[in-house]
């Protein structure tokens, strides 16, 4: 056997890898996610859900919504503390996030005044849990303070605390962090950013628009 | 993050081409899709057990280890469903063949090579079991030795010499 015949089988072996076989492999692979959302075999689901902020990143488990991530926070970042935090079977498929998005759509486009969605409440702390189920209870286009909102949680003197729980919400828009304010009606601080707060207490109705809050 | 496990999705997509690659090489472009999704469900329902040592470096040659056994089943169950007098035709000729020589001859290749190359990639398909997957993993997968033997569940110098003895059988083929 020549040399040069072994070269011509080991490369007519390696023409098997080749741009067709990537699109296929990438085909195959999606048809594998969306059956193992399907039989619900992931313990977590996510799918990049369109917003006017952008593209947002959604995940959610069979419990409920785990977690709602803005475009500039880097997802895999995201994913890996998912993976670590919940359960490494995280998959990517739209099919278990479609009523996130429906929900999230009619809230932008101002047809939806309160999210139906369950809520997995898993990576929220005991006292942060307070908080954000006293925040949740916020109806849509009203406001509280951090003071207002510690004391529903149980802790009338630690709106300060109250204001790191709601920062560190993981869920935003669903859980609406964005209507506790300052005593004042300063607006705080805001996870997202204070002129998504902004936007979000203005589609709400719950801020005269243009007002030059601080 | 040394330890911690990719979120499943990345392991998918990072180890989506050489396990597709493996199977199509072994198994055939037609039976592919099922061993591959059957390998990575396999590998879903296994994953957040793996030990932190298996997690370290070898997620590629512990999912291409599945993706060996599915390739195994596979040809067994041909096997089975092959008539008694098994010949060349029954084993070789499964439907998805003529689908691979049919999208060769649509794209780059010219009639000739699309045709040697079918006859190729059917004599690895009948290569015995040990040899097929090390010919595939070395030079489809792109492995080296030593996680070749690590997919194949044998020592490095036993893989070496079934990828040695499956290429000398396979040069008798292309140099017909």
């Amino acid at each position: 056997m020549s040399a040069q015949s072994e070269r011509e089988l080991e490369q007519a072996l390696r023409r098997n890898a080749n741009e067709d076989s990537e699109r296929s492999a990438a085909a195959a692979a999606r048809r594998l996610s969306a059956r193992i959302a399907a039989e619900g075999l992931a313990d977590v689901s996510y799918a990049p859900v369109d917003s006017p902020f952008g593209t947002l990143l959604a995940a959610t488990t069979k419990r409920g919504v785990v977690r709602v991530a803005f475009p500039e926070e880097d997802p895999d970042a995201v994913l890996e503390r998912l993976a670590s935090r919940l359960s490494p079977r995280v998959i990517e498929a739209p099919a278990p996030l479609e009523p996130v998005r429906r929900e999230l759509d009619e809230y932008f486009a101002g047809r939806r005044h309160a999210f139906e969605l369950p809520l997995d409440w898993t990576l929220i702390g005991p006292f942060a849990q307070r908080v954000l189920h006293a925040t949740a209870a916020i109806p849509y286009g009203s406001v509280l303070t951090y003071g207002e909102v510690a004391a529903e949680a149980g802790s009338p003197r630690g709106s300060r605390a109250a204001g790191n729980a709601l920062g560190s919400n993981p869920i935003p828009i669903v859980i609406p962090c964005h209507r506790v304010l300052r005593t004042g009606g300063a607006l705080g601080g805001y996870g997202g950013g204070l002129q998504r707060k902004r936007y979000l207490l203005e589609l709400e109705g719950a801020l005269p628009a243009g007002l030059p809050a601080t | 993050m040394s330890d911690a496990l990719p979120p499943f999705q990345r392991f998918l997509d990072e180890h989506r081409d050489p396990v597709w690659r493996f199977l199509v090489s072994t198994v055939g472009p037609a039976e592919a899709e099922d061993c591959f999704q059957e390998t990575f469900i396999a590998a879903l329902r296994a994953y957040p057990r793996l030990r932190a040592d298996a997690r370290r470096h070898n997620l590629r040659a512990w999912v291409l280890t599945i993706a060996h056994r599915k390739s195994l089943d596979e040809h067994r169950a041909r096997a089975r469903r092959a008539a008694p007098v098994e010949d060349v035709a029954a084993v070789g000729a499964p439907g998805g063949r003529r689908r691979r020589a049919e999208t060769t001859d649509a794209g780059r290749d010219a009639d000739a090579g699309a045709w040697r190359d079918d006859a190729l990639w059917s004599a690895v398909e009948r290569l015995p079991d040990r040899q097929r997957s090390a010919v595939v993993l070395r030079y489809v997968a792109d492995l080296p030795h030593r996680e070749i033997a690590a997919a194949i569940g044998c020592s490095e110098q036993a893989a070496r010499r079934s990828l040695h003895e499956g290429l000398s059988k396979l040069r008798k083929v292309v140099s017909v």
